[in-house]
């Protein structure tokens, strides 16, 4: 960890100025400016977060609430900063009772025995950080800034009610409406708030969530163009504001088509998979496969004001819980299998053997 | 200058004025995007002659994100607007309503005021005018799915190349239409194509140095000369900030 700080350059230093004057938003390059995620792990594999006129779109599970996880984060992380909320939700018909579920930030005390652990665990593989000169780490290695950009979550414990009883959380259901108009209005009623894009500064940035998008208790569910259009103006808006949307839809349920007009639609693209409980040959497969909640894709990094895409070391990672409580993102890593080692080099051996053997044919 | 544009991709695309009175379709999908093939055309389309004119309908992304992109290219879209040159016609927003003005009417006035643009330039300018749209997919979803307008429009389009020697390029998401039982657009936009740019991801998945692979394909065309055959190129791309590399599969350095 100390090499790394050692080589970071003046990018970082820059970066913390900026945070300094404003906690929760982030220079990244070309332009953009990041807010973070609400989970540290997301952040540092975007390359910083989610970027400032960016649809984010994450694809539900069927079968499991994992996408909620990312949701509730994303919230929290907003209103610990401060930063204007507004939440719409389909599958509940209360959704400012939601705000009482949403995780509270980890005390510093507690942050501190979960960094000793953490290092703890990474103690074997510190060596091999060297070869890794990846420029991710440089963006969490600043400790100080960070602190304030990104905040660990504890999942056991609700959010204080005075982060949210402020007048900048704004909630609405989406389940009884039978068209999209009256979203669309909060919306970009909403997002107005943040339209004024005069560069470098910038006094707040507003965070949207909306929850089940197209969710069959919606009465618009069966009309996709209206929801793709709706998607699409969102997508307009934000890309003129200093706002960052997040919405989640569950792919199964639309037509093959619209869902992939969704996926190009969105700037950065998530899903989220359950695992099955009892897989004996996943768990073979897999280190640490009991501890896994459930497993996060990357599709899509947003890639604002760049033509060059972004490509991540791997694209799946596994949620995990630390403690249960902390929500964690790792690489997936394949466990040894009892003799492959073994019998891999025999195999390589036997193949360098018969090449050899038909030299001397030749 | 000439060197330095001489990569594989020009190449395939043919020579500079190459691209006028014709129509040349690109395809992506999910994984690869192929919206820096739009940005090399552009920047070509502004070197190939210096009276060549573009009409950039913008459906996916506001003015600032190319001009921040083709700064880095070397080309300065925003002086190129200053002269006259670069007309950026902002549809992101543009929403046909359900009732009221029916669809036909917005696509309409989209049109009439690319051929007035065309027609306010002078007169040895317009033989150079590219016209390109960002996103054909954005177009079906700004016409709440209605489709025969959208096709009426891009033949509209694609008649300017006719008319007025323009080049015309779209780019569309091929993956969009897989699952579709006649994907009229795609395969109407397919067969007028003179050219057809596909983007693809590497069978073998992304990798750090190998974005995705491209195939050009001219279709036959019959011109004075005789009949010109189908011409296929293949080769891999990487993107970087200020130009793309493109080489043959395993000859990449």
């Amino acid at each position: 960890m100390a090499a790394t700080r050692t080589r970071v350059s003046s990018f970082s230093r820059n970066v913390s100025t900026v945070t300094s004057q404003n906690s929760g938003l982030k220079h990244g390059p070309n332009g953009t400016i990041f807010l973070s995620s609400g989970i540290p792990d997301l952040d540092k594999i975007l390359g910083g977060g989610f970027s400032l006129g960016s649809l984010v779109m994450i694809m539900e599970d069927a079968e499991a609430p994992h996408h909620m996880l990312l949701l509730r984060n994303f919230m929290s992380q907003g209103l610990v900063h401060k930063q204007p909320l507004l939440y719409a939700s389909a599958s509940s018909r209360d959704p400012k009772g939601f705000l009482g579920t949403l995780p509270a930030p980890a005390s510093s005390k507690e942050e501190k025995t979960r960094d000793h652990t953490h290092e703890k665990d990474l103690r074997i593989a510190w060596q091999y950080k060297k070869y890794f000169g990846d420029p991710q780490l440089n963006i969490s290695s600043n400790n100080g800034a960070q602190q304030d950009y990104c905040n660990d979550f504890d999942l056991r414990k609700p959010l204080d009610r005075h982060y949210f009883s402020g007048m900048n959380v704004d909630c609405l259901s989406i389940q009884d409406s039978s068209n999209l108009s009256s979203l669309q209005d909060r919306c970009s009623e909403f997002l107005s708030q943040f339209s004024s894009r005069n560069e470098g500064n910038i006094s707040s940035a507003g965070r949207v969530a909306i929850q089940s998008f197209c969710s069959p208790q919606c009465k618009y569910a069966d009309m996709e163009w209206h929801m793709l259009s709706f998607i699409r103006s969102l997508k307009g808006m934000a890309r003129s504001s200093n706002a960052v949307v997040v919405v989640t839809f569950p792919p199964s349920l639309l037509s093959p088509s619209c869902s992939k007009r969704f996926q190009h639609m969105a700037d950065t693209l998530l899903s989220v998979r359950a695992i099955p409980d009892e897989d004996k040959e996943m768990a073979k497969l897999l280190t640490g496969y009991q501890d896994m909640v459930g497993l996060l894709n990357i599709h899509k990094v947003a890639r604002l004001n760049t033509q060059v895409p972004v490509i991540l070391e791997a694209t799946t990672f596994s949620i995990k819980l630390q403690k249960r409580r902390y929500l964690v993102l790792e690489c997936l890593n394949q466990a040894p299998v009892d003799g492959s080692t073994g019998s891999s080099y025999n195999t390589s051996s036997g193949c360098s053997g018969s090449t050899k053997a038909g030299t001397l044919d030749f | 200058m000439e060197h330095k544009d001489l990569n594989l991709l020009n190449e395939a695309l043919g020579h500079h004025n190459n691209l006028y009175g014709r129509f040349l379709l690109l395809e992506d999908s999910v994984d690869t995007s192929a919206a820096f093939v739009l940005h090399q055309i552009l920047k070509r389309s502004f070197s190939s002659h210096p009276s060549s004119a573009v009409i950039f309908l913008a459906l996916s992304n506001p003015f600032s994100h190319y001009d921040r992109i083709l700064r880095k290219i070397g080309c300065n879209l925003a002086a190129q607007r200053d002269n006259n040159r670069f007309f950026f016609i902002d549809m992101l927003m543009l929403q046909c309503p359900d009732e009221g003005k029916p669809n036909h009417d917005r696509f309409a006035a989209v049109f009439e005021k690319i051929v007035r643009v065309i027609n306010t330039l002078p007169q040895d300018n317009k033989k150079f005018v590219t016209v390109m749209i960002d996103d054909i997919s954005f177009l079906e979803v700004a016409a709440n799915g209605s489709l025969n307008d959208v096709l009426d429009f891009l033949h509209y389009c694609y008649t300017l190349t006719s008319e007025y020697g323009c080049a015309f390029v779209a780019l569309d998401h091929k993956d969009i239409y897989l699952n579709e039982e006649k994907p009229a657009i795609i395969l109407e936009m397919e067969h007028l194509a003179d050219i057809l740019v596909k983007a693809e991801p590497l069978a073998t998945g992304l990798a750090k140095d190998v974005h995705g692979q491209l195939m050009v394909l001219h279709k036959q065309t019959q011109h004075q000369h005789g009949i010109s055959p189908v011409k296929i190129h293949n080769f891999h791309f990487k993107i970087k900030e200020n130009s793309i590399d493109c080489f043959y599969p395993g000859t990449k350095i």
